[in-house]
């Protein structure tokens, strides 16, 4: 397939772009989407291509653009919903939680939400306690939504383009420190990725190590120092957090019997405490070392750079990790 | 101002309005017979005019939305009986299965997207049905009702400015009945009036309807619908009604602490007496009309509880289905 160097937010725009083309049931809402071109620059020419009728600014009214998008692809619709910030969608928590992922459900299968909500997350460039929030697995503890956190952007692309084509609601998560970060990107116009299906990203024989979005990075830097030791490590991106494909977690665990958890999100209650809970439950035999995770720490974010840095998780602290088990 | 309802429509809206006094009050004793359980029902007795007014406004091909105190409007939209009653009891032939119960009717037939729960919580949802008519050029309207108490949490805002900047055709329908559980609208709303709000969102008021009237109902509405279907945006109503029972099962100080206006509204106000006397003394011969579709009303109620109860009720399989679309 012939691809081509793109930073995920151009790989994202692409991705939209071309569902917008396809299917003239997809439109985008969200804050300064249109006259704006995109707080993160996603919809960047939309306005002008698609115009007013598919492209709307909305007020600054979260509650209403979470639940206006469940009516919306509840009528037959196909909304791209984006919350500029993940840490807004809070403000609109209800509307995704109770409305969005209850009312397939709830009514029988009478009605589908077809929809997906995009979110930029994370970041850990002085944004502060309340506009760094990596809260993914708090979304993905529902059934009903599904969850999808890419880490590169032909990942990214294919990934935003099966959820916008899928019949269910989907929360999207887009890092926004890897919006400029590039990568090859294939270029076909059907070009689509499995829902909930993991990738090795590197293959390695003595530890694993299991992440998604942000961690991927920082998963596959430690994986490239640790080697100079001759530790082999073995990456897992699961690209989706619902559903979660623990089968390609458990065949590498198989091989290395040693597993480290990156993520960008806090400890308690988190992605790192689930695969933990799962690998003991049901790869115990297989268990050589107790599993480690990397994670933010367990503090609000701060302002100041030096202990910000410090909060967050890095390629060093994966190093570390996986030094203590193997 | 609308036309009045002809003969035969009056005839309809007596008909409805007794079948849904019927429906409650057997609810009612099935209740407290344990044979309808769980903690919440909401009862539409004393509304009946509002609903009915409203619904025989629209066409079919027209949208409603509502909150949990959803049978009335249900039955006014002429959904089978026995479904709705074996969704009360949580049977597999409810018309969720038994999955939504008392609070979360909806027939996707009769373009009848639901009862909703979180106070508010359905606002934006109905602005998303609204939005897809405008859309897709349907020209259907979208009815969406809307309690006093839920006038005050930010979805009501948000949806109902939303509408107004997009121009919506949405008909916003407040059944104000003074109370919103125990909270008299005095003590909830600094600006009791609640039809004004619509000033604040730049939205043709339609101002406030003696909702114990269904005549006056059905022509403000329709008069409504027509301005919403004619492209001009949405229209807010404020149905002045009363409830004759408590919030729900749950609450029994209602009767005790506004007996004397409980009294009042049954005696000189009571909606289906109002509706009945309008007819005698508009029409001639209807007496006999009118008492069958009391008897009918009886008949229909109790062949809903004898089908409901030989419903079985949900298993395994239906516990796990249709948390997503396959
Ligand atoms: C968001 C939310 N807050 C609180 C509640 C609890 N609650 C259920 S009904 C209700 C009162 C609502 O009154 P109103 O909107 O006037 O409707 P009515 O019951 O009179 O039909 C409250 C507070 C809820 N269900 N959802």
């Amino acid at each position: 397939m012939a691809s081509k160097n793109l930073p995920m937010r151009e790989a994202l725009r692409q991705a939209l772009m071309e569902e917008m083309r396809r299917d003239e049931r997809v439109f985008v809402m969200g804050q300064e989407v249109g006259q704006w071109q995109g707080t993160h620059r996603v919809t960047a020419g939309f306005l002008d291509e698609f115009g007013k009728k598919r492209v709307k600014d909305t007020p600054i009214s979260e509650m209403a653009i979470g639940g206006l998008a469940v009516g919306a692809a509840m009528a037959g619709l196909r909304p791209v919903a984006e919350f500029m910030t993940i840490n807004f969608a809070f403000l609109a928590l209800d509307a995704i939680v109770n409305h969005a992922a209850k009312i397939h459900y709830m009514f029988d299968g009478m009605f589908k939400v077809p929809l997906v909500f995009r979110a930029a997350s994370g970041w850990g460039n002085q944004a502060t306690a309340t506009h760094s929030h990596t809260p993914e697995p708090i979304f993905a503890h529902f059934p009903g939504l599904y969850v999808a956190c890419p880490a590169t952007p032909a990942d990214a692309k294919g990934m935003l383009k099966t959820a916008i084509r899928d019949e269910n609601p989907i929360l999207f998560t887009e890092s926004i420190a890897l919006y400029p970060k590039p990568g090859p990107v294939p270029e076909d116009d059907d070009f689509t990725l499995p829902i909930g299906k993991a990738e090795v990203k590197r293959e390695g024989k003595h530890v694993t190590l299991i992440t998604y979005a942000r961690g991927l990075e920082w998963s596959l830097a430690a994986a490239k120092e640790l080697a100079k030791d001759g530790v082999e490590c073995e990456v897992v991106d699961m690209r989706w957090l619902r559903p979660l494909d623990m089968d390609t977690v458990y065949e590498s665990f198989k091989k290395t019997n040693r597993a480290v958890v990156v993520e960008e999100s806090l400890p308690m209650y988190s992605f790192g405490s689930e695969i933990a809970a799962r690998l003991q439950e049901d790869m115990f035999d297989y268990m050589d070392a107790p599993i480690q995770r990397v994670t933010s720490m367990d503090v609000p974010l701060p302002y100041a750079r030096k202990i910000e840095l410090m909060a967050l998780p890095d390629k060093d602290k994966v190093v570390e990790a996986v030094k203590r088990i193997v | 101002m609308a036309k009045k309802p002809t003969k035969e429509q009056m005839l309809e809206f007596y008909r409805q309005m007794v079948l849904i006094r019927e429906f409650e009050t057997v609810c009612d004793d099935l209740y407290s017979q344990k044979r309808i359980t769980g903690v919440y029902m909401h009862l539409y007795s004393g509304h009946e005019a509002s609903g009915v007014g409203a619904l025989g406004a629209i066409e079919p091909s027209d949208h409603v939305m509502t909150a949990y105190r959803d049978h009335g409007i249900a039955l006014a939209r002429d959904i089978d009986a026995n479904l709705l009653m074996a969704e009360m009891m949580g049977r597999v032939d409810g018309v969720g299965g038994g999955k939504g119960g008392s609070m979360h009717l909806a027939s996707i037939d009769h373009n009848f997207w639901g009862g909703y729960a979180i106070v508010g919580g359905h606002l934006p949802l109905s602005a998303g049905i609204a939005f897809a008519q405008q859309y897709n050029e349907t020209g259907a309207v979208t009815l969406s009702f809307i309690g006093d108490g839920a006038t005050n949490n930010g979805y009501f805002h948000e949806s109902l400015n939303m509408s107004a900047v997009w121009k919506l055709p949405i008909v916003w329908i407040i059944e104000n009945n003074f109370v919103g559980m125990g909270t008299r609208i005095e003590d909830s709303s600094g600006q009791p009036e609640l039809h004004k709000r619509a000033i604040a969102y730049g939205m043709k008021d339609g101002g406030r309807v003696d909702g114990q009237n269904v005549v006056e109902v059905y022509q403000s509405v329709k008069s409504a619908v027509d301005y919403a279907r004619e492209g001009n945006g949405p229209v807010l109503i404020e149905v002045l009604t009363y409830r004759y029972k408590g919030h729900g099962v749950s609450d029994r100080s209602y009767d005790q602490r506004f007996a004397d206006e409980l009294k009042e509204y049954q005696e000189n106000r009571d909606p289906i007496t109002l509706a009945r006397r309008y007819i005698t003394e508009n029409y001639k011969n209807v007496e006999s009309q009118l008492d069958t579709f009391d008897e009918e009303a009886q008949k229909t109620v109790a062949e809903a509880v004898e089908f409901a109860e030989n419903s079985p009720e949900p298993g395994y399989d239906e516990l796990i289905r249709n948390v997503y679309v396959e």
